[in-house]
């Protein structure tokens, strides 16, 4: 770390976290719902805590995306960010942003638009407050003496992440055009461009972490960002198949979202092999952790599990149920949540000057998150098929299925305990590493511990 | 063996391959020809009803054409499943509707508003969903 302008991820590091939280607070919610207890449902009713569970997913992983750019450009452009100023400006009206939506999902005022529920209105400041955040890294890159690959595709992932977000703002009277575009923004972000951010982070973790020559690195993730947009821009087909257009997305969505895996898989083995390469050791070994595990998990989240269900001859069974559930849980784990926890758990030790590398606290926060979002996707994966089963073949009513499968939900909270008991334990390391300091930037004062 | 502007070269053709063959299989699926919704019987009541499952957030809880919460019950074939009657009673009633032991929120809705959603239950329910329509709602198909 070199330059002072990168502590500012820091406090977007520091947002997103506090937002992870509550994510998991209103998963509770929903998860106690699921077995009868509602106590909350006159204050918080399940739509309101799924509307907050599932957009402060979004906000939380963007606010990393966010920091992780501000952390990762300069270094990469081998300069100081053109404005630490404006980059607080953007953190604090994004917060503020957030806020309101998110006060604003308790009191009606949303749009009932999975994955897309912010009102329209807040919608406009969204694009205004990513605009300011591209303006600050385009400017930065532009300003720089280098521009690596690895810059590249993550600005490009930041970008169309961006210019994505509009489809989502249009108005349609018909509810299968809405839902048509709908999916350009949710299934185009994390399927398609998130995987490019993913891909500049992992990239820049492995240069950092293996010591494996950049050249080298760079190819391959042209290679498997090439692979994300090849399957990933028609499989948005898989979300077509069965919301009233042509039948021709049965083939192609069918196709290219079976290629889908392919990129994931390209992705973990890339970093496996270039850990196995690297003669670098580098000590932070929490670090290297969510890394190899963000590659891995993702593959088999996002890959293989979105696999199981993404042919149409499966999918028309399968769709609308917690089969879907099972697949997003684990697929955004693996996928975007860990990599965020990657590049967070390597910055922190640079930003402060605590080596705080091979702690016990941040080894079980890893085990502790992986194992109990393993569990969690195996409960919703059975609840998933006996709900196929039950309400599908055997055409019982949706609530008698439900009343059925609700013992899942016992064992889905039991591993979301052990899932945020490890989210604690690394918010507890998180706030251990204190503030980001110069004298730590500069390398000038660091203490092992 | 492969090199980096060989690697790029691929990055960029096959996104801009792809990409612009998704836009034209989107224009194509979406022109009028191709039409599997019904797109002429699109009322003012249809769009007022959607535009009311959109601010009351119900696919938070419901699925519609297997999208949605999956908390609630599937309502691409309410209409057909439960009659406009049945549908409107559960809209307007002042007490939470609590079937089996799962709440809704007591909307409390105006008759109009409840024919809207009751309209746009109908148009829904006649979409032609490649199949889908017999096995999103099973128990439709016995009514």
């Amino acid at each position: 770390m070199k330059y002072k302008s990168q502590k500012v991820a820091y406090w977007f590091f520091a947002l997103a976290i506090l937002l992870f939280s509550l994510q998991i607070i209103y998963g509770f919610i929903m998860g106690f719902a699921r077995i009868g207890m509602d106590g909350l449902h006159e204050f918080i009713p399940f739509n309101t805590a799924r509307a907050v569970h599932t957009n402060l997913l979004v906000v939380w992983l963007l606010t990393g995306f966010m920091g992780a750019a501000y952390y990762i450009i300069p270094e990469e452009a081998q300069t100081e960010l053109i404005s630490v100023k404006l980059a607080f400006v953007q953190l604090i009206s994004l917060a503020l942003v957030g806020v309101v939506a998110i006060v604003g999902f308790h009191f009606n005022y949303w749009e009932g638009r999975k994955f897309l529920e912010i009102p329209r209105e807040l919608d406009y400041l969204v694009v205004v407050n990513v605009l300011l955040f591209l303006g600050l890294i385009l400017g930065t890159l532009y300003k720089g003496k280098r521009r690596t690959t690895t810059a590249l595709v993550l600005t490009m992932g930041l970008v169309f992440a961006a210019l994505l977000y509009l489809p989502g703002m249009i108005w349609f009277d018909s509810q299968v055009t809405d839902s048509f575009f709908r999916w350009w923004v949710v299934h185009l972000w994390v399927e398609g461009v998130w995987e490019l951010i993913m891909g500049g982070i992992l990239s820049y973790l492995l240069i950092k972490l293996t010591g494996v020559d950049r050249e080298v690195i760079e190819k391959w993730l042209y290679v498997i960002v090439g692979l994300t947009f090849l399957s990933g821009i028609l499989g948005t087909g898989h979300h077509y198949y069965f919301i009233g257009v042509n039948k021709i997305w049965l083939v192609v969505g069918g196709v290219f979202s079976a290629l889908e895996p392919l990129a994931f898989l390209a992705m973990a083995l890339f970093a496996m092999y270039m850990y196995k390469k690297g003669e670098k050791s580098h000590p932070n070994k929490i670090a290297l952790f969510w890394t190899i595990g963000a590659a891995i998990v993702s593959f088999i989240g996002a890959g293989l599990l979105g696999f199981a269900h993404t042919l149409p001859q499966t999918n028309i069974y399968t769709h609308g149920t917690l089969v879907t559930a099972m697949h997003g849980h684990y697929a955004f784990w693996g996928a975007y949540a860990m990599i965020v926890l990657a590049i967070i758990s390597y910055a922190l030790p640079n930003m402060t000057g605590r080596k705080r590398y091979n702690v016990n606290t941040g080894h079980y926060a890893f085990w502790l998150t992986n194992i109990g979002m393993l569990g969690m996707t195996v409960a919703f994966g059975v609840a998933g098929v006996a709900q196929v089963y039950l309400e599908r073949k055997m055409k019982l009513d949706f609530m008698d299925v439900q009343n059925e499968i609700s013992i899942h939900f016992v064992v889905l909270l039991l591993c979301a305990t052990m899932f945020a008991t490890g989210v604690i334990l690394y918010i507890i390391e998180f706030l251990r590493f204190g503030q980001p300091t110069d004298e730590a930037v500069l390398g000038e004062n660091t203490t092992e511990e | 063996m492969l090199s980096k502007s060989q690697a790029r070269t691929f990055f960029l053709g096959g996104t801009l391959v792809t990409f612009l063959a998704f836009i034209g299989l989107t224009v194509y699926s979406l022109s009028p020809q191709n039409d599997q919704t019904n797109h002429d019987q699109i009322t003012e009541g249809v769009i007022r009803g959607k535009h009311l499952w959109e601010v009351n957030n119900c696919m938070g809880c419901h699925t519609i054409m297997g999208e949605g919460g999956y908390y609630a019950p599937e309502l691409t074939k309410v209409y057909e499943r439960r009659g406009p009657d049945f549908i409107k009673a559960v809209l307007k009633t002042p007490i939470p509707w609590q079937p089996r032991g799962r709440k809704m929120v007591a909307y409390e809705m105006s008759e109009e508003d409840a024919q809207a959603l009751v309209e746009y239950f109908q148009w829904i329910g006649e979409l032609d969903l490649n199949g889908f329509e017999r096995i999103v709602s099973p128990l439709s198909q016995d009514k």
